[in-house]
């Protein structure tokens, strides 16, 4: 018995022989590969396509780098960071700003509160770090595939999303990773046009906790959100983490939207929409 | 191509750990399968029903039994009684249930059949959190014990990580091994 992250004691489950890693996939096609740190963390890019020029790839992480620049809640003069002070009115905000302000009041409404950019500070000003990042990799995306790409993934510090086929006949084949080994995924999910998004415990310690409580949500180890669009997917992976175990029924409430939890006693419960998605082999 | 992972191979990956699942709750003695192979209902759920006949297309969520339980047996759920002939619309109150959690009552709106809104009346106490959970009608899930898979892989998915904690990360080596 073992004491978890989230302090329950949950039995031991960690395999007692060594466990061989994840293999790469193989690619026969050309295959493009850059890795920016942006936004506090990693971004990967993995582009299929030969025709599309290397500018597009350096327009992506420019992209990245000025909505980092903008939406900083740590930098003084960055709008966010003017907002968070009440130097800078919601109104009087630029329009991507305002828009994402919009994405999160819809959010705290269709999550019953669990997802609240106001609920963590004590001056009920907005802070929309939790949602920009989703949602600016989901813009880069577009940009991206306006420049012409149609088979791309991007993950950024887990944060997924995908285009096309990275070869002929296949979708790109993510792991989703194991909560208590780094190096190990406990399931693999088929996605071609998709995103998916994890929230968990494992990596940055408890930051999540019940809006209505102020604790640490008890049940799920992580829980792992798929559907068309990072932006949601990564709202609700955060707002179905703070609810426990009972948030993966909530996702399945969201039309195209499917979760794959890993519970506190390590056992994985996934909704109907997985089904058709977890590959076997 | 794991250059951090000294032992990478070493035989087969271990299977399926241990560890069944404990979804069900004490008192959840029914309302579990539904549909194809045995889905488990996850969480508590919160009951009345739906006194109006109405045809009810719920998708992939359990119907739990009507509500006759007597405290002991379930929480409560939000139930439609399939009826045929016409698609019903309107808004419909259930009777007040009195449970072991205390009195539950729900309003379901359902339009050309379909149920669009489950509204808590009275819940047993009034914090949002256990509203959340009574209005829900609950999906089926599938579930297993946790494995651990060894198979290729493009990308991995998981909690954020930041710029330090990626170089130790199965997606920096997946990106190594492509470039």
């Amino acid at each position: 018995m073992t004491a978890e992250p989230g302090g329950e004691v949950t039995a031991d489950v960690r395999p007692r022989g060594p466990v061989r890693a994840p293999e790469p996939v193989r690619a026969p096609g050309p295959r493009r590969i850059r890795v920016e740190h942006v936004m506090g963390t990693a971004v990967s890019l993995d582009l299929r396509d030969e025709a599309v020029p290397e500018s597009a790839l350096d327009d992506l992480f420019a992209y990245l780098r000025d909505i980092d620049r903008r939406f900083s809640p740590f930098r003084a003069d960055s709008q966010v960071g003017r907002l968070i002070a009440g130097e800078l009115a919601e109104a009087d905000a630029s329009e991507d700003l305002r828009l994402v302000l919009g994405l999160a009041e819809d959010l705290r409404r269709t999550t019953g509160g669990y997802f609240d950019i106001r609920r963590h500070r004590p001056d009920g000003r907005p802070d929309p770090t939790g949602l920009v990042k989703g949602w600016a990799v989901e813009a880069a995306a577009w940009r991206l595939e306006e420049a012409g790409a149609s088979r791309f993934a991007i993950n950024a510090g887990g944060d997924i999303v995908t285009r096309g086929e990275p070869e002929p006949g296949r979708p790109w084949r993510v792991g989703i990773r194991h909560p208590d080994r780094p190096d190990a995924v406990v399931a693999i999910v088929g996605l071609r046009d998709g995103a998916m998004a994890t929230s968990g415990a494992y990596e940055r310690g408890l930051h999540i906790v019940d809006p209505h409580t102020g604790a640490p949500p008890e049940g799920l180890a992580s829980i792992s959100v798929v559907g068309p669009s990072l932006t949601w997917a990564d709202a609700y992976a955060t707002a179905a983490f703070a609810m426990g175990r009972a948030g993966i029924a909530w996702v399945d409430e969201h039309p195209g939207y499917g979760a794959y939890g890993v519970t506190s006693d390590r056992a994985a419960a996934w909704t109907p929409l997985l089904d058709g998605l977890l590959l076997r082999d | 191509m794991f250059p951090k992972r000294g032992a990478v191979a070493l035989g087969l990956t271990g299977l399926a750990l241990a560890l069944l699942l404990s979804f069900k709750t004490p008192s959840d003695t029914t309302a579990t399968s539904a549909g194809s192979g045995g889905g488990l209902a996850v969480t508590d759920q919160a009951v009345a029903t739906a006194t109006p006949q109405a045809t009810a297309d719920t998708g992939s969520t359990t119907t739990a039994p009507a509500a006759t339980a007597p405290a002991a047996t379930t929480a409560p759920a939000a139930t439609a009684t399939p009826a045929p002939a016409t698609a019903a619309s309107g808004t419909f109150t259930g009777d007040a249930i009195a449970t072991r959690f205390g009195t539950v009552q729900v309003q379901v709106t359902i339009a050309n059949g379909t149920i669009t809104d489950v509204t808590a009346l009275a819940l047993p106490n009034g914090d949002p959190h256990s509203a959340m959970i009574s209005q829900r009608v609950e999906p089926v899930l599938r579930s297993s014990a946790l494995a651990v898979q060894s198979a290729r892989i493009d990308l991995v998915s998981g909690a954020t990580y930041t710029s330090t904690a990626y170089a130790r990360s199965l997606q920096a080596a997946l990106d190594q091994a492509g470039l």
